[in-house]
């Protein structure tokens, strides 16, 4: 085959590289952004939690175990929409998740938690939501896998679900997580 | 009508701008903000930068923006805030790294094959203009032969009709 017949086949070789390149990045969703912090520290806090306006307490709180890392509040719906999945997860699975109420009204976070059920550790009131622009929030809810040594390794933007937590836990069993059953 | 068109143009531009009441002390800050606030790209709403968006983290965002270039931080400094938490998404300008040569170099490198391309070819058709092929050769003379006879036979035809 001559030169100049080769040279016709470029564009069908551009056209099958590009077709394999869409529809690789055709299922992606545009709205989940790759997190900045992954496999970086904790952002360094200091806030009080919501059942305790006097309790203050700083990143440290974090370590020594691999935990979810859930923000929430009570003006977002998804949040309410994946609370009883939260609720399952913690006492089926005995997950430790530590809530971040953000830019929220400590009564409201108070009166959530009273009436559907607490399945947080512990919740950290942040009313001015400045952690949560240290940890590059950009919309409720978000889940983070926070390993023991409170460095960040996973983010999930939306709603936690059966379909999510499989993903989640497999993430969690390989940082050394196990299941407890309460 | 050229400055009215103008002038229609700039209102325009105003109804899409989210309105803040941000104080500034000086011109030169508010051209800071101004020119930081187009170039970052809000989280959640994809498409608009922190001036052109309503939604509350890009509300946040143009307060930090604020709070950050009066205690006269530099447009650097800025920037690399955001990226520490909202990764290079955030810059719709984006940084020249290893994983974004494609996005900087890739065109110049596709107009260099388009050029390349464009060469090779001009360069085969004016070969084949100077050197025709033997078989162009044989055609064209054949071409010129039979013309030359078919206007003797015209000019015979119509010589003799005239005379």
């Amino acid at each position: 085959m001559s030169m100049r017949r080769v040279l016709l086949f470029i564009p069908l070789v551009i056209c099958i590289v590009l077709g394999f390149l869409f529809a690789k990045g055709l299922p992606l969703n545009p709205t989940e952004l790759p997190s900045a912090k992954i496999g970086k520290p904790f952002p360094a806090f200091s806030l009080a939690t919501i059942r305790n306006a006097n309790e203050v307490l700083t990143e440290a709180s974090l370590k020594g175990e691999v935990r979810l890392v859930n923000v929430w509040a009570t003006w977002c719906p998804t949040c309410k929409q994946e609370h009883s999945f939260l609720n399952k997860l913690a006492q089926a699975e005995g997950v430790e998740i530590i809530g971040i109420n953000y830019k929220d009204q400590r009564n409201k976070a108070s009166e959530w938690l009273k009436r559907y059920r607490d399945p947080y550790v512990f919740n950290l009131y942040d009313e001015q939501g400045s952690l949560g622009l240290d940890l590059g929030v950009y919309g409720a809810p978000e889940t983070y896998i926070v390993d023991a040594q409170a460095i960040i390794r996973y983010r999930h933007v939306g709603e936690v679900n059966a379909r999510v937590w499989v993903e989640l836990k497999a993430k969690m069993l390989a940082l050394g997580w196990s299941p407890k059953k309460s | 009508m050229k400055w009215f068109t103008i002038v229609l143009v700039l209102l325009s531009f105003s109804v899409f701008a989210a309105i803040d009441t941000f104080e500034f002390s000086s011109d030169s800050e508010r051209q800071m903000f101004r020119q930081l606030s187009e170039e970052l790209r809000c989280p959640k709403c994809q498409n608009q930068n922190l001036a052109g968006s309503n939604s509350a983290i890009a509300l946040d965002l143009r307060r930090e923006l604020h709070r950050m270039v009066l205690s006269g931080q530099s447009t650097v400094q800025i920037k690399t805030f955001m990226v520490d938490r909202y990764g290079e998404f955030v810059l719709y300008k984006p940084s020249v790294n290893s994983s974004t040569y494609m996005l900087w170099y890739g065109p110049f490198a596709l107009l260099f094959i388009g050029f390349f391309v464009v060469f090779m070819m001009s360069r085969k058709t004016s070969v084949s203009a100077e050197k025709p092929t033997d078989n162009e050769v044989v055609n064209k003379s054949a071409k010129h032969e039979e013309t030359t006879s078919h206007r003797q036979k015209m000019h015979d035809l119509l010589g003799s009709k005239n005379d």
